[in-house]
């Protein structure tokens, strides 16, 4: 893990429910403990028991989701002891209840699983942990804690949050300042929250969000929402758009309409955006990351769990129940901190 | 099947009547040898699947995922299969299941689900599917809107009233029993999988041992034909529509039973994995000629695909490629039989 990766995720931790003996773990019998001490930080990434690892995520209909698969594949093939079978990237939850399915009769030893929609593939979790299996959700929650053994996610809120104090930052001193967002799929808790989270901040410095509308994460439906927005309010002094890959359709309505009237804050963090920003010419000040290297770290706690090893530099020898990545704004004083990680779109 | 239709328009009495008197005939002679390939097709895959994976693949619970993940497509394609039999096409199912899920869903229907039981959410699904199928079959039969722009039109619309009415957030299931009873078994096959053989075992009977079936053949192959010949067409074509409605609020059942929730997200592109697996089988994209059989055969093959592609850890892309190459194959073969029977 490169040193930055570990300082988010150590620093991300969120909450610890410690699970040494609930249900769902694996009997963890006293020797089993005295293994997992004895392997003690910094030895985690050697050798170990052989593990069979099964993915699967939504259709990489857009860059952050593409990262994701890819950042996952890429972590796996580090370790000569993780075989990783990674099933189609699809948006069908039935195809997607399938390939779990699938796994537990392939009788992997894990699955690290992004579903489409949380609610609807907890059921199908739940039977594989039953099963057995070691069940690691990522980015969208299921809708029961038995249908996983550990959940990693992006903070959704909290780039709400960080967007909103952001913009409050810059426009502390203007309280009839026009402020709007640009949203990814709204059916989603994912938006609601970071939208949530946009709205608080910004009430925290009197300011609200004037005009929102929503696009679908893609290129083409951010263009067509910036467009939109741009027609309708004929004054705006700052955007936040959720994703930076309908960000890429968002600036291109921009430049269509010639507007420089506001500045625009990104989301999710790709590697474009970093660059506009370090490169300081375009609208966009700032971006808050949504690490997509969430499902890199779902193989890598997979993996710590089934050789029973302790996350490193925690002194409690059980993984986390719940890993919760932070979620930082990129400026340009601190971009070059977060482009090695940043995904490209 | 019924070829005449196809091959003679002018005249009009002869064209009906042959279909229903040779029809047997033809059911053997060509229907056998299409579904031959079919299988063989299928028999390929399965070895395919059995020697690259057979420790996974050749199991019982491998079998019983395939069929799980076949049986809901697969009732969509058997309505699909009567639509595109009698000449139309339905692009709507999708967001008809999607509907139909969200509106048996929605707390004031999981309320009286609570007090009545859980048919209450089933009938809901099923009139919901069947209405918006009216609405297709009377803007199509009576409206003489083309059955794509009419199709299509309830697509946007249905998807679109599901997002209303659901305000693009999920719905869970509370219902414990209605889940338990469709997401459980019978004689160790999955529910689920006993409501598709149903399905399309009445599919088949109508289709092939009925007046109704008959006349399908008969709007489908030439609809001007069989008015004069005394069938209703518009009433018939309406009701075709409402079947593939229906179909839709079935499979909306089980994949609200599969998923535990109801969504407006729910069956995104089956209109075209439908079509695709109707083709497939052999039903003519034209109409007039359609086997229920042959549709079956074209949802397992596409659910094995999918199997064996992830058991053995291929692409994320290969996947649709090998898909787009079996639609083209299929099509070309039945191309070739179809040319091969008329010029006979």
């Amino acid at each position: 893990m490169s040193h930055s990766a570990r300082t988010i995720i150590v620093a991300g931790i969120g909450v610890l429910a410690l699970a040494a003996c609930t249900s769902n773990t694996p009997k963890a019998d006293p020797s089993d403990a005295a293994k997992t001490q004895a392997v003690s930080a910094g030895k985690n990434d050697e050798p170990g028991k052989k593990v069979k690892i099964g993915f699967s995520a939504p259709a990489a209909d857009h860059g952050w989701m593409g990262a994701i698969t890819k950042a996952t594949q890429a972590e796996a093939k580090k370790y000569s002891d993780v075989e990783l079978v990674v099933a189609e990237g699809t948006n069908d939850v039935n195809l997607q209840i399938s390939q779990v399915e699938t796994f537990i009769n392939q009788k992997v030893d894990a699955i690290v699983l992004l579903p489409f929609d949380g609610a609807a593939l907890t059921a199908v979790a739940t039977k594989a942990m039953e099963a057995g299996i070691t069940v690691v959700n990522v980015d969208r929650e299921f809708g029961s804690p038995a249908a996983a053994r550990t959940t990693v996610l992006g903070d959704n809120y909290g780039m709400g949050v960080s967007a909103g104090g952001y913009v409050c930052s810059q426009l502390k001193d203007k309280k009839d300042s026009i402020v709007a967002e640009i949203a990814g799929i709204d059916s989603l808790p994912l938006t609601q929250d970071r939208s949530k989270g946009f709205k608080d901040a910004l009430a925290g410095c009197g300011l609200k969000v004037n005009n929102r509308v929503a696009a679908e994460f893609t290129v083409e439906s951010g263009e067509k929402a910036a467009a939109n927005l741009l027609q309708a309010a004929p004054k705006i002094d700052a955007i936040w758009n959720h994703d930076d890959d309908q960000g890429v359709g968002v600036m291109a309505a921009i430049k269509n309409s010639n507007r420089k009237d506001f500045f625009l804050v990104g989301g999710a963090g790709s590697a474009n955006v970093m660059r506009d920003i370090k490169a300081g010419t375009s609208l966009v000040k700032a971006t808050v990351v949504y690490p997509s290297t969430q499902g890199a770290d779902g193989v890598r706690l997979a993996r710590l769990l089934l050789q029973k090893k302790a996350l490193g530099d925690l002194v409690e020898v059980e993984v986390p129940r719940k890993v919760q990545l932070f979620a930082p704004v990129v400026t340009k004083d601190n971009v070059d901190q977060y482009l090695p990680t940043a995904f490209e779109s | 099947m019924s070829e005449a239709p196809l091959d003679t328009t002018t005249s009009t009495q002869a064209t009906v009547v042959p279909p229903t008197a040779q029809r047997n005939s033809g059911l053997l002679s060509t229907g056998v040898g299409r579904n031959l390939g079919l299988v063989v097709a299928l028999v390929v895959l399965c070895i395919v699947g059995a020697v690259t994976a057979g420790d996974t693949f050749a199991t019982g619970p491998n079998v019983l995922t395939i069929l799980r993940l076949a049986a809901t497509i697969g009732v969509v394609s058997i309505g699909m299969t009567f639509v595109i039999t009698g000449g139309g096409i339905d692009l709507s199912v999708g967001a008809i299941l999607a509907l139909s899920s969200v509106w048996a869903t929605t707390l004031a229907t999981q309320q009286m689900a609570d007090s009545y039981g859980w048919i209450v959410m089933a009938s809901t699904a099923l009139l919901v599917g069947a209405a918006c199928g009216l609405v297709n079959g009377i803007l199509v039969a009576y409206g003489k809107i083309v059955p794509f722009i009419a199709t299509l039109a309830m697509l946007a619309a249905a998807r679109g009233l599901a997002e209303t009415i659901s305000d693009r957030r999920t719905q869970i299931v509370a219902n414990n029993s209605f889940v338990d009873f469709f997401g459980g078994s019978l004689i160790g096959v999955p529910v689920l999988v006993w409501i598709f053989l149903l399905v399309a075992a009445a599919g088949w009977v109508v289709l092939n041992r009925t007046t109704f079936g008959r006349r399908t053949f008969a709007v489908g192959g030439n609809a001007e034909a069989a008015r004069l010949a005394g069938i209703k067409v518009q009433r018939h074509t309406a009701a075709l529509y409402v079947l593939a409605g229906l179909c839709c609020g079935i499979a909306a059942v089980m994949l609200m039973a599969r998923t535990t929730t109801g969504s407006s997200t729910h069956g995104q592109f089956y209109e075209l994995d439908a079509i695709a697996a109707v083709v497939i089988g052999g039903t003519l994209l034209s109409g007039g000629r359609g086997t229920i059989v042959g549709t079956v055969f074209g949802v397992l093959i596409f659910s094995t695909l999918n199997n064996v592609f992830t058991l053995n850890n291929l692409s994320i892309s290969a996947q649709s490629v090998a898909k787009g190459v079996i639609i083209v194959i299929a099509v070309l073969l039945q191309q070739r039989l179809a040319s091969r029977t008329t010029s006979s």
